[in-house]
């Protein structure tokens, strides 16, 4: 595919846990608690994690389906407070071509005695974005139908 | 040529018919975060499992979601194949945050089953 292109999107994930911002902050700055939910699906191969939790440190996640893409997820810390944000940059690859360059923001807020969590994504989705022709002729209603549907009460439980 | 473009209408008119609904675009909603059971779907909402049967098949007739029986479970997914590649990737990506943060509650101790928004691929 060589037909160039950006698009740019943002969503936001929300999720509650019941234990304190400092423990749902540890299971993100501790590589190897870390390394037991940020994982690939467990049928990947060749997986590789890595993890510097520091301001500009950096992380990887490497792994793929057998026969299939290598992924790797390449990010650098550009801003942490302890407890409560996160913020890291990171490129996502398959193969050798570089799908998306994003913006991550993780926000933890104590409720009660629990932690709600705040994930927002902004990223660059590049390339590729080129269907097939019947793909684009005619669903395209159909799609901004759906994304329509998608955004009402995204991002929250 | 013309007769493609009926079809074209008709499988649209299936999609605007099955988002009308608020139930329906409730478990799109919720599809669009994991893969889940019909029981599952059903859970939040007030009506009853052979409902929430009829509005899948609704969803699926309009190729929004898939389904397949394992064992004795019936699990429905949204289908990618009907989204512009840049909607299937955000749908991909969502579900990538989406499986690791179920993960991660799973991590911090929480039953998967007490959460409304977790991502069922992520339980034991």
């Amino acid at each position: 595919m060589t037909d160039r292109s950006v698009t740019h999107t943002t969503f936001v994930i929300e999720r509650s846990y019941p234990v304190a911002p400092s423990t749902v902050f540890g299971a993100f700055s501790d590589p190897e608690l870390k390394e037991r939910w940020f994982t690939m699906p467990p049928d990947w191969v060749d997986t590789e994690h890595t993890l510097d939790f520091r301001v500009g440190g950096r992380e990887t996640n490497r792994g793929g389906p057998v026969g299939g893409p290598v992924h790797l997820f390449d990010a650098r810390y550009q801003d942490i407070v302890e407890n409560e944000r996160i913020v890291y940059a990171y490129d996502l690859h398959l193969d050798e071509q570089r799908i998306s360059v994003s913006l991550a923001t993780i926000e933890l807020a104590g409720v009660g005695s629990g932690t709600r969590m705040t994930f927002t994504e902004q990223g660059a989705f590049l390339d590729g974005l080129e269907g097939p022709a019947e793909r684009e002729h005619g669903t395209n209603l159909m799609v901004d139908a759906l994304g329509a549907a998608l955004e009402t009460g995204m991002g929250g439980p | 040529m013309v007769k493609w473009m009926l079809k074209q209408d008709e499988s649209l008119d299936r999609v605007f018919h099955a988002l009308a609904d608020s139930s329906r675009r409730n478990m799109v909603e919720r599809l669009s975060a994991g893969p889940a059971s019909v029981t599952e779907l059903a859970r939040p909402l007030p009506m009853t499992l052979a409902a929430v049967v009829q509005h899948v098949q609704v969803l699926e007739a309009a190729g929004l979601v898939r389904t397949e029986k394992v064992g004795r479970v019936r699990r429905c997914e949204i289908n990618l194949d009907t989204l512009r590649p840049v909607d299937r990737w955000i749908a991909e990506r969502r579900a990538m945050w989406g499986r690791a943060f179920g993960q991660l509650g799973s991590v911090l101790g929480q039953p998967p089953s007490a959460h409304p928004d977790r991502d069922p691929r992520s339980a034991p």
